[in-house]
């Protein structure tokens, strides 16, 4: 009694460790420590771009005044410095001249780097391909309908813009970070008409043919549908019109699920895991009817089956026989 | 057995058909999404997951006439168990089937008035119906609605875990009905139980 006892325990004990292991496993690395050496500097600008309010001393009162900031202006300093351009001064990318308030007025005509003037033909980021996805986003929807008025930086925020499909290990995260992207247009018409006088259409009515709509935008990016698969590129850039997009269901729900090159193209290492199930990368996040057969299973079933039609046939042989 | 029995009253005729023709759709449907292909699409997906919910649905409102019914109908009886003399029970309807029938021996329990299934059909009933049917629906109403379904169970994701307990009692319940349509066949004649099932006289 004892002995079976402690042996529950124990059997307790090892599966509790080798979840608790798993979590550890797949918890996310620890970013080593960073110095934040434009801290300072960047404060000057964030005291009033950092906050919903900012003073400033106005002379013809001779007193300092508060004012709203802006809310378009306003930048969120925790995501800036977890930005991929966190080790930046503002004044790397803007003029010098805006430390003095109020901006000078010309400061408005100032020409903004994009990504190609500083990442174009650099080898530091060549597994980036930046120009591959250059030559792809110029072949999207977006940059021919829009050309030069939609520029990266509408989908990557300067200020806050911070890879995930290449390093997160939490995919659903990815999926709401870029997901959000699309959104922050196609579901803002205020940032939609700053690029086209169109009424914005409903993302939510003109997907009603896919039934679980919640279920489905929280577990597939809009890319995966609406952009041109590139086996070079890791997130594809070319977003067709919409008559292309993926409408079959089966292009996701089948064994060779086009979210393995895709979605889950980093995570792909073996296309069956341990327990036998298909494309297991998926079965943390998700599990995707068609995709995630378990093999297995599959076979058991098969077996049985075979032995149940069978035993049918047999039984039903020997009494005719035996009539 | 010569004079009729009136077995199976009307209710049950209707539920046994509608489900066992909805049965034949969800088979169907389930095997295609399960085995669904860009190349060999056997239902397009989203038809047979549209006729998937629909026949699930179908079985669902009559299992509750089954229940309802058995609840309150004298059909009821014949889904006890007397759990004491089962297994004897089970052993001689085993015996039956494998040998006593090939040497033409009389069955080991007739049918009567008092009892319409005997020992292994009235386990195998219960089982599916009482068990597994049960989980079929509950486990399907959790994938239609997935927003209830608890999202991770020991770090594996709930629908997952949703999934695979319908699937697998999805299996169980074609592998019983398979076995179940061939012993249907051991009648007065082969085809005399389904017809029975249609006019209800045995
Ligand atoms: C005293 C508060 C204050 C400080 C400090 C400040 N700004 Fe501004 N900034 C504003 C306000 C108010 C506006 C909007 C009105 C305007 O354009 O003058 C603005 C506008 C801007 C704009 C948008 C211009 C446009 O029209 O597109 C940029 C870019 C900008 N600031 C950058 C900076 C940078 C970089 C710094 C730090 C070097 C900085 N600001 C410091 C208050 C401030
Ligand atoms: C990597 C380059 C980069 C850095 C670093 C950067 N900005 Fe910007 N900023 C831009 C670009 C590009 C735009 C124009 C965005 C657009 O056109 O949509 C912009 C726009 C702005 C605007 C106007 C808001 C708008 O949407 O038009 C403000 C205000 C601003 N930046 C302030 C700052 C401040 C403050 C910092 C430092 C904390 C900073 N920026 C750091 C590139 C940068
Ligand atoms: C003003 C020059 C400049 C512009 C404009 C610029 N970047 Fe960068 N970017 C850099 C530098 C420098 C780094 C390296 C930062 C570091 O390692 O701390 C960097 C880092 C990155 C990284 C992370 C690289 C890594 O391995 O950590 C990505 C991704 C990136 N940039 C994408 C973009 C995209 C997309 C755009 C345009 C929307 C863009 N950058 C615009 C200069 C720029
Ligand atoms: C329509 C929106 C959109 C536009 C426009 C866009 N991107 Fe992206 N980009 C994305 C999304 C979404 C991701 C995925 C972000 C993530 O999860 O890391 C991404 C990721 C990237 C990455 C990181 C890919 C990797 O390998 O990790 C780079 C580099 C990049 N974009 C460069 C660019 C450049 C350069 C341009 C302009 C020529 C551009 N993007 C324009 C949406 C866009
Ligand atoms: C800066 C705003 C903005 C962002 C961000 C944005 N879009 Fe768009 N998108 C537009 C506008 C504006 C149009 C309308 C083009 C036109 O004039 O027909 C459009 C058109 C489209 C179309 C083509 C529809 C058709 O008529 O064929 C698709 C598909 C699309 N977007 C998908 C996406 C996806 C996917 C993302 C995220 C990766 C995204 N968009 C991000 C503004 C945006
Ligand atoms: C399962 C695949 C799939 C996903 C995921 C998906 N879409 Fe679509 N989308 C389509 C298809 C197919 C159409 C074309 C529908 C039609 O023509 O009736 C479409 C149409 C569109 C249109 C054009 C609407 C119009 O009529 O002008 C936009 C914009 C769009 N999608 C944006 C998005 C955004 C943003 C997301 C992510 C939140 C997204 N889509 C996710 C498949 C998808
Ligand atoms: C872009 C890929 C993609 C496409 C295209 C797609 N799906 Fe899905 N679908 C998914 C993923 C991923 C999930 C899994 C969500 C989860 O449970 O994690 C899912 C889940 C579902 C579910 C819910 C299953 C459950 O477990 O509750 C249904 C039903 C479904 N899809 C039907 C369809 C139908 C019908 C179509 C075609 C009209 C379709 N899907 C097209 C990716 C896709
Ligand atoms: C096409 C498929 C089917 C055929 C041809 C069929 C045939 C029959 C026949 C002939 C009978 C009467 C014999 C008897 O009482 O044992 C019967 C009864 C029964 N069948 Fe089926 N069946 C089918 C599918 C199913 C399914 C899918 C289920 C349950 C999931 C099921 C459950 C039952 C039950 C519980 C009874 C006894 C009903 C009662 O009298 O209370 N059948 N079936």
């Amino acid at each position: 009694m004892i002995t079976g006892l402690s042996k529950l325990g124990l059997a307790l004990f090892t599966i509790c460790a080798f979840f608790t292991c798993l979590q550890i496993g797949f918890s996310q690395d620890e970013v080593t420590e960073r110095e934040y050496v434009y801290a300072e500097d960047n404060q000057q600008c964030l005291k009033c771009h950092g906050h919903k309010t900012y003073y400033f001393y106005n002379e013809g009162v001779g007193h300092e005044v508060k004012e709203r900031m802006n809310p378009y202006f306003v930048i969120d300093s925790a995501e800036f410095y977890q930005s991929n351009h966190w080790n930046f001064s503002c004044t790397d990318c803007h003029s010098m001249d805006y430390r003095n308030f109020p901006h000078a007025g010309e400061l408005r005509m100032e020409v903004k780097a994009v990504c190609m003037d500083c990442h174009g033909g650099d080898d530091t980021y060549a597994k980036y391909h930046f120009e591959g996805v250059d030559e792809e986003f110029i072949k999207s929807v977006h940059s021919t309908k829009h050309s030069e008025d939609f520029t990266c930086w509408m989908c990557h925020n300067p200020h806050s813009y911070k890879i995930n499909a290449r390093n997160n290990t939490n995919v659903k995260q990815t999926i709401i970070y870029d997901n959000n992207i699309c959104l922050s247009c196609h579901a803002d018409i205020n940032k939609y008409q700053l690029i086209s006088d169109k009424i914005n259409p409903n993302v939510l009515v003109k997907h009603e043919w896919l039934p679980n709509q919640a279920l489905h935008f929280a577990n597939v990016r809009c890319i995966e549908c609406h952009a041109e698969r590139n086996d070079s590129i890791l997130v594809s850039h070319n977003i067709q019109t919409k008559d292309k997009a993926v409408k079959q269901c089966v292009e996701c729900h089948s064994q060779n699920s086009l979210l393995m090159a895709s979605l889950y193209r980093f995570q792909v290492k073996e296309s069956r895991n341990k327990l036998g199930f298909f494309n297991a990368s998926v079965l943390s996040e998700s599990y995707i009817i068609g995709a995630n057969r378990n093999y297995y299973l599959n076979v058991i079933s098969i077996v049985i089956f075979g032995l149940v039609f069978a035993g049918v046939l047999f039984h039903g042989i020997l009494r005719i026989l035996k009539k | 057995m010569a004079e009729k029995i009136y077995f199976y009253p009307v209710w049950v005729r209707i539920w046994h058909w509608i489900n066992a023709l909805m049965f034949l759709f969800l088979i169907g449907t389930g095997l295609s999404m399960q085995y669904s292909s860009v190349d060999y699409p056997l239902v397009r997906f989203d038809l047979a997951v549209t006729i998937h919910n629909f026949a699930g649905i179908a079985v669902t409102v009559c299992y509750f006439i089954f229940v309802i019914g058995n609840l309150f109908t004298a059909n009821g009886k014949f889904y006890r168990l007397k759990i004491g003399e089962i297994a004897d029970q089970l052993k001689k309807q085993f015996y039956y089937y494998t040998f006593g029938i090939f040497k033409h021996e009389p069955a080991p329990f007739p049918l009567s008035e008092n009892r319409k299934f005997n020992p292994l059909q009235k386990v195998s009933y219960i089982f599916a119906m009482y068990a597994f049917v049960p989980l079929m629906i509950i486990s399907g109403f959790g994938l239609l609605f997935p927003e209830v379904i608890v999202s991770k169970v020991f770090g594996i994701g709930g629908i997952h875990l949703t999934d695979l307990i319908h699937i697998i009692s999805g299996f169980i319940l074609s592998v019983f009905m398979i076995i179940h349509i061939y012993f249907c066949t051991i009648g007065k004649t082969a085809l005399s139980n389904f017809k029975s099932m249609f006019t209800g006289w045995h």
